[in-house]
Parts: C-alpha cells; sequence; structure tokens
C-alpha cells in the first residue's frame, strides 16, 4: 500500500545525505519521525535498531513478521524487538514493500555469493563494523549485529519456497518513513553492493531526515 | 551409516546442548509427528560465528531449507548440510516462542506444580542453554525450526502447515565443522495448537562417510561448494576434493 507523508523537508530537525558505502549511526528518540529517502532509485538501505537505552534489545525481524504474520515490511508494519516490543511503526510508504529476509551483504558472504574473487569488495556488515568501532559509545558489538530490514529491496518470496533478489520496485525520490515507539539507535548502512540488482549494479546516496515529535 | 555413537530423546517442552564434531553426523527424528526443534549453532572455537539463516536462505534462493541446502555461517563458511531429509522444508524464519507468549497461550507452567512435567518457552530454552556458555540474549539470532513447515502466499502472509507433519519423520545433518548445538523441543511459535504441544524429538549421533566429489550438497548450489571451500580454507584440509570436483 502506498502512502504519503504530508511533512515537509524544510520542516526537520535535520537532513543528511548518506553516500554508497558510507553508514549512519544516530539516536532518535521516541515520538520523532524518520525518514529515508532512496533519493536516485533502486539503492538499498540496510537498517538495524537497537533500544537506546540497553542495545541488548534490538530489531528482530524474526519477532516483526511472526507477529504481523506477513514477510513483507510496508505502511503500519509494527517494527519489533527481540523482545516483542514495538520499536518503530511503519507511518508512510512510497515503495510498496521492503525485504527484511535477505539480510545484508558481507566480504564473507561475498565469497559464497559470487566468487572467492568478490572477498575484498566493500559490503554493508564491514560498513556496520566501521560504524560501531568509531561508535563504540553506543555500546553495539558484533554480537548485536543481527538480521536487518533492507528498505526499498525487493525480495519477493513465492508461495513454492523460492527466495531471490529482483530487481528493485523502487525508484528516484521514493521514502519510508517511521515514527520511533522508544528512544533508538538507528544504524544504516548504504548497500556498496555491485554484484547484484540491490543497488541497480550503481549505489547511489540516500538521505535522511528526522523530525520532531 | 552404521550403529548410532549415542542416542538421546529430548523430552517435550525442554532443551539441550552439545559440542558437535564434524564429520560427524546428527540425524533427528520428530517421533510423534508435530514436534519442533529449535537449533542454534555456533562455532565454538570463536563464538561469534554462528548459523546465519539470512545468508543460507538468500545464498541458496529458498524460504524452506531441505535435503541438498548446506547451513551457512556469518562468516561465509559451511557449519553442516542437510544429507537427508524426508520432512520436506524447514522455517527459519519465524523465531521461537517467547516467554510471554508462552504463559498467554498456555498458561503458567511453575516447576513447583508440575515437576519435570513443566513446558517451558523456546526463548527460555535458548536462554538457559546460552548462559552455560558465556552467551545470552545477545546471541541469539534466527533459529532453525526443524520439523515446521510454514508457507506463504502471493502477499506475503505466513501460515504454519500443520498438515505436514508426520510420524517418523526424519532430518539428517553433517557437520562441516565442529559446532556447539543448542536445541529446543518448544513448540513452533505459529503452532495453532490450543494446548501446549507435547512432543519429543529424538536425536542420534551418528559417523559420516567424508564428502566426496559427487555428494549431493556440494554439487546443489555453487554457493555451497564456495562455502564448503571456506570451511577446508578454516582447517586448512587437502585441497584434491574441490579441484576434483571442479567448477559449478
Amino acid at each position: 500500500m502506498l502512502t504519503e507523508s504530508h511533512r515537509k523537508l524544510n520542516d526537520a530537525r535535520y537532513s543528511q545525505r548518506i553516500g554508497a558505502g558510507d553508514y549512519f549511526m544516530r539516536t532518535v528518540k521516541a515520538g520523532e519521525t524518520v525518514r529515508i529517502v532512496d533519493v536516485d532509485g533502486n539503492e538499498a538501505a540496510d537498517t538495524l535498531f537497537y533500544s537506546a537505552t540497553d542495545p541488548a534489545e534490538r530489531y528482530s525481524a524474526n519477532d516483526t513478521v511472526r507477529e504481523q504474520g506477513n514477510v513483507y515490511l510496508g505502511t503500519g508494519s509494527v517494527l519489533r524487538s527481540n523482545r516483542n516490543n514495538p520499536m518503530l511503526e511503519i507511518i508512510a510508504d512510497t515503495c510498496g514493500r521492503h525485504d527484511t529476509l535477505g539480510g545484508a551483504c558481507s566480504s564473507e558472504s561475498n565469497t559464497i555469493r559470487y566468487a572467492h574473487d568478490r572477498r575484498c569488495m566493500h559490503s554493508c556488515r564491514d560498513n556496520w563494523m566501521n560504524a560501531i568501532q568509531e561508535n563504540e559509545h553506543f555500546g553495539v558489538t558484533k554480537r548485536d549485529i543481527a538480521h536487518n530490514i533492507n528498505f526499498f529491496m525487493n525480495v519477493p518470496i513465492t508461495p513454492e519456497g523460492g527466495l531471490s533478489f529482483a530487481d528493485g520496485i523502487s525508484g528516484p525520490g521514493k521514502y519510508v518513513e517511521m515514527k520511533a515507539l522508544m528512544d533508538v539507535i538507528v544504524l544504516i548502512s548504504n548497500c556498496p553492493q555491485l554484484n547484484n540488482p540491490c543497488s541497480g549494479f550503481d549505489p547511489t546516496p540516500l538521505e535522511i531526515a528526522v523530525w520532531d515529535s | 551409516m552404521t550403529q548410532p555413537l549415542y542416542e538421546y530423546t529430548v523430552p517435550r517442552g525442554h532443551h539441550w546442548s552439545f559440542r558437535m564434531r564434524r564429520n560427524r553426523a546428527l540425524r533427528l527424528t520428530d517421533v510423534e509427528g508435530g514436534g519442533n526443534l529449535g537449533m542454534l549453532i555456533f562455532n565454538p572455537e570463536l563464538l561469534l560465528e554462528r548459523y546465519n539463516a539470512p545468508d543460507t536462505m538468500k545464498a541458496q534462493q529458498t524460504f524452506r531449507l531441505t535435503q541438498g541446502n548446506c547451513l551457512y555461517s556469518d562468516m561465509g563458511r559451511c557449519l553442516a548440510s542437510i544429507i537427508q531429509d524426508d520432512f520436506g522444508g524447514h522455517d527459519s524464519a519465524s523465531g521461537t516462542l517467547t516467554r510471554r507468549a508462552c504463559f498467554e497461550r498456555f498458561g503458567r507452567w511453575t516447576f513447583q506444580e508440575y515437576m519435570n512435567e513443566w513446558c517451558l518457552s523456546g526463548e527460555e530454552s535458548f536462554l538457559t542453554e546460552l548462559a552455560k556458555y558465556g552467551l545470552g540474549e545477545r546471541d541469539l539470532h534466527a533459529n532453525l525450526n526443524l520439523f515446521s513447515r510454514v508457507e506463504t502466499d502471493e502477499d506475503g502472509t505466513m501460515r504454519y502447515v500443520d498438515s505436514h507433519n508426520r510420524p517418523g519423520a526424519s532430518v539428517t545433518l553433517r557437520f562441516d565443522m565442529d559446532a556447539l548445538v543448542i536445541l529446543t523441543t518448544s513448540p513452533h511459535p505459529l503452532n495453532p495448537a490450543k494446548n501446549y504441544p507435547k512432543k519429543p524429538i529424538q536425536v542420534e549421533f551418528l559417523k559420516t562417510d567424508p564428502v566426496t566429489a559427487d555428494d549431493e550438497c556440494l554439487n546443489a548450489h555453487a554457493t555451497s561448494r564456495r562455502a564448503l571451500e571456506n570451511t577446508r580454507l578454516y582447517y586448512l584440509d587437502d585441497p584434491v576434493l574441490f579441484e576434483n570436483a571442479g567448477g559449478a
């Protein structure tokens, strides 16, 4: 379901670009609204959330899909934690469907999925490793790097049980907007993957904006 | 495969964990039908390396896991291979039965009242076993739910398929790496049963044959060949097998 937001970028508390292969790691408070924009289209925003008060509580893909009884995320999806608490709710979405089963790319998974000579290419999980090293004050470690959301990524699951990375259903300027239901650390890797359609083989910037409650 | 090296039947609603050795297998049997075996797998030498459901599913392009599939770690290695499966299509997307859901759906199971007949949630079961290895909630990542089938429709709606269950269904995992295996026989979280499903799962430890060039799991997906090659690198095993097997 496509739903637009009434919020204007001019009213945002702040907004910033995340270049391809860069990360964003910052706290968003309960009641605030956060928007992620797929600026040029076909980009994947590999996203994790943690409770700002106790990062052992984190976004859980399993709890989220099980409790909503559906494997895709869209408007109305409540993003739940590993303690099965609501963390954020998707309140606007002009893309229509987002993945949370496909996980994030890594140097190691590149060797499995493509070839051993693709090991030394930048990846989302390496990007997260940089993020947690450079932001140790958040207390997030590799133990906490779990199953993420891939905003703007199209991973159709067929009734026969097939799962594949398909061409994006996103496009330039499409966005997803969430309301935080608790204070959360937002950790985004703007996917640098060059080997599959998740970034349209051409990783491009994302934009993030946050509005006060 | 010969006589099991060891056998134990995990009773309903309980948990167990053990060190598994590479080149040994676990044959798991849903004795009565309608059981569920929640499983987590770690590398005991590097506990930060663990079974990774998304990498496993996306690299083999499947939502359900069955014979021929391999279970990958987050470090790009093959932890285990599903060398036999007559259940067909196990879940790894639904997580486990939470303490809260278990209480709300099935009531409170205190030891005081039920003694060892009590039935635990998957969450409590996993956390109890994880704690024995210095692990905890933060290490509780997406688990396997063996003997539970979940299907989705065109819109992505999930459905637990009760009719797929049958007594005596078995699945055999060959361990390609040493592993720490954590198990719970708590029911699948989407199992709609009104009363706590009390189902045991039999666990048998078997010797396995070495992986040969015609191994089904080695050949089923090019990704698994590369994951097994990464496992070979980890142990610095003889490379002959993979060279002879050729590219895929």
